[in-house]
């Protein structure tokens, strides 16, 4: 086994998820053989080569592309944001309480 | 099926000799959706309001006999993962299943602007992850060709509306093949541009370092005309890339003689049904008739690149759909504490493909793993990209199948997630170094499901690719 059900667990804790019991058994399962199958990168020595986190990061035509002028625009969408929340208290959106006094 | 009959062409000619107005093929085109789309299920919302005041707009341009814009009229699809103003977007997901966007994606404005009529969102599997159209929320999508078979995926609904002839085009996402496998699943001409090509402003984000947008049509020149509109720097989006746009269509007659064509061993080796070999290797003949020289070539790395993608896609796909909480937009499932919100909501709110995919993410960024996975994943990613940039120092484009098998039944693939993966084995790797490919037409099996054939060109490629892919459609003709 890659991964534990306590492991299985903990991430979805970081995730943010509620699992069923059924859910965490399955996915036990799956993620197991999945990293089983992920493995075959430690085939590769890679100690040498540098991580690609981009595809084209430092290349000439990126260049003018990071940072534009810093002109203030008009930005008038409160209301149209608003409109689509689960549960709006405007201008905010209401969630349940996270400080007990 | 009966055969599309429309393209790009065929509308404007149509309009300008006053045939038909725009307004008429709307509803001529709502109204093969009324009829069809109750058994593809390839739509999952309409929008009729928007469409004919933008047909009405179109046929005011005619009476005052004014020049029309490229995409005047033209009837077009968009996946439901990209953004509409006003129009439900929801990703296949429940937890956007009430979700109206209160802007536009770039390239969505891009294909008003330029006279297309929006038709409406198409099917998709849930927040573009999948290879077969069956992770959708809302059900899955039938292959036209074959009722009983998957349209393939993610793309799924936007590849089958323009093969039903739904949609003249339609507007696909490709992170790790979902427009290319699609597009060979329904047999039609389908690509992605290359990374930074068009704009991302809008499209809700599955895997920001490989997702691109990308456009289907029933003719290559059709696809190079739409490339052609939404293609080009966009200040919305940092990584679209200031490179001038060439006109695509335009570029399209160049001959191919004396192209040379790379052969990657690596892309014709275990696995691959044997018909799809066949008729690919045909392909290659084919080309080489046309006067292009095939080069055998080694991309060593391409057998490593299915378990470099889903490790890369699902640890960004973790951290961009951290934003789905319920607090701002979509699904909120109430809970006691704002972390029970949270975790109930993400637990209801995605499907079982999207809970997996945001684990195997997770885990992979997580403290202690991340050297393991995710950064051993990046190094290999550089390894795949160098195999490209290696290649196209001997050969103009490679040429390769899209994808093992054709499409394969609904349900044949569900239970496996592995198995479901091995099936982007040829498409992942130019998503993971940012070229651009095409699928393209090759032939139908002996049961009349479509194969398709990909090209890959070197970065900013395109003109390359479609020239390659628009010989080989004209060669092919309508032979099977």
């Amino acid at each position: 086994m890659k991964i534990t059900r306590e492991q299985v667990l903990r991430v979805a804790e970081l995730a943010h998820l509620e699992l069923s019991e059924a859910e965490l058994e399955t996915y036990s399962r799956q993620l197991d053989s999945i990293l089983a199958y992920i493995e075959k990168l430690n085939q590769l020595d890679t100690s040498q080569v540098e991580p690609m986190a981009q595809v084209f990061s430092g290349e000439a035509h990126t260049e003018n592309a990071s940072a534009r002028e810093d002109v203030p625009r008009p930005s008038d969408v409160v209301s149209a944001v608003l409109d689509i929340a689960p549960d709006p208290s405007r201008p905010y959106f209401r969630v349940p309480k996270v400080i007990d006094r | 099926m009966t055969a599309p009959a429309w393209t790009i062409p065929s509308v404007r000619a149509a309009l300008e000799a006053k045939k038909v107005s725009s307004r008429e093929l709307t509803s001529e085109f709502f109204a093969c959706i009324e009829r069809r789309n109750p058994e593809l299920n390839a739509f999952l919302a309409l929008s009729p309001d928007r469409a004919f005041a933008q047909a009405d707009r179109i046929d005011a341009i005619i009476a005052r006999g004014e020049q029309l814009p490229p995409l005047a009229g033209v009837p077009v699809a968009v996946k439901d993962v990209i953004s509409t103003c006003g129009v439900r977007t929801t990703c296949g997901s429940r937890i956007l299943e009430n979700y109206v966007p209160p802007y536009d994606a770039t390239a969505v404005g891009r294909l008003e602007s330029a006279g297309a009529i929006v038709l409406g969102k198409t099917n998709c599997d849930e927040f573009a992850m999948g290879s077969s159209n069956e992770n959708s929320a809302y059900g899955p999508v039938r292959n036209p060709v074959a009722l009983d078979r998957v349209p393939g995926g993610s793309s799924g609904g936007s590849a089958a509306a323009v093969a039903a002839g739904l949609a003249v085009a339609a507007l696909g996402t490709d992170t790790g093949g979902s427009i290319r496998q699609p597009g060979a699943f329904c047999g039609i001409p389908a690509m992605m541009g290359t990374y930074g090509r068009v704009s991302r402003y809008g499209l809700i984000a599955f895997a920001s370092s490989l997702d691109r947008i990308g456009p289907f049509a029933t003719t290559v020149r059709d696809v190079a005309s739409i490339l052609a509109v939404i293609a080009g720097r966009d200040s919305s989006d940092s990584t679209s890339v200031p490179v001038p746009v060439p006109d695509y269509a335009a570029d399209l007659d160049r001959p191919v003689r004396g192209l040379r064509i790379g052969i990657p061993r690596e892309y014709f080796g275990e696995g691959m049904d044997l018909i799809v070999r066949q008729k690919v290797e045909a392909g290659i003949r084919l080309l080489e008739s046309l006067g292009c020289v095939p080069v055998e070539l080694r991309m060593p790395h391409t057998d490593f690149a299915i378990a470099t993608y889903y490790i890369v896609a699902t640890a960004e796909a973790s951290s961009n759909l951290a934003r789905f909480d319920g607090v701002r937009y979509g699904l909120r499932v109430p809970g006691a504490t704002l972390l029970d919100m949270y975790k109930k909501t993400r637990g209801r709110g995605f499907g079982s493909e999207v809970k997996r995919r945001i684990m195997l993410g997770t885990y992979a960024l997580s403290s202690g793993y991340y050297d393991a996975y995710y950064l051993k994943a990046q190094k290999v990613r550089t390894l795949i990209a160098r195999d490209f940039a290696e290649a196209f120092q001997q050969v103009d484009v490679i040429i390769t199948p899209t994808s093992p098998s054709p499409a394969f039944r609904l349900g044949d693939k569900t239970d496996d997630p592995l198995q479901m993966y091995l099936a982007d084995i040829y498409t992942v790797t130019g998503s993971l170094a940012g070229v651009p490919g095409i699928s393209v037409p090759c032939g139908k099996t002996p049961d009349g499901l479509p194969v398709g054939l990909q090209v890959f060109g070197p970065h900013f490629g395109e003109s390359l690719v479609l020239q390659l892919a628009y010989a080989f459609e004209q060669a092919r003709g309508s032979s099977v």
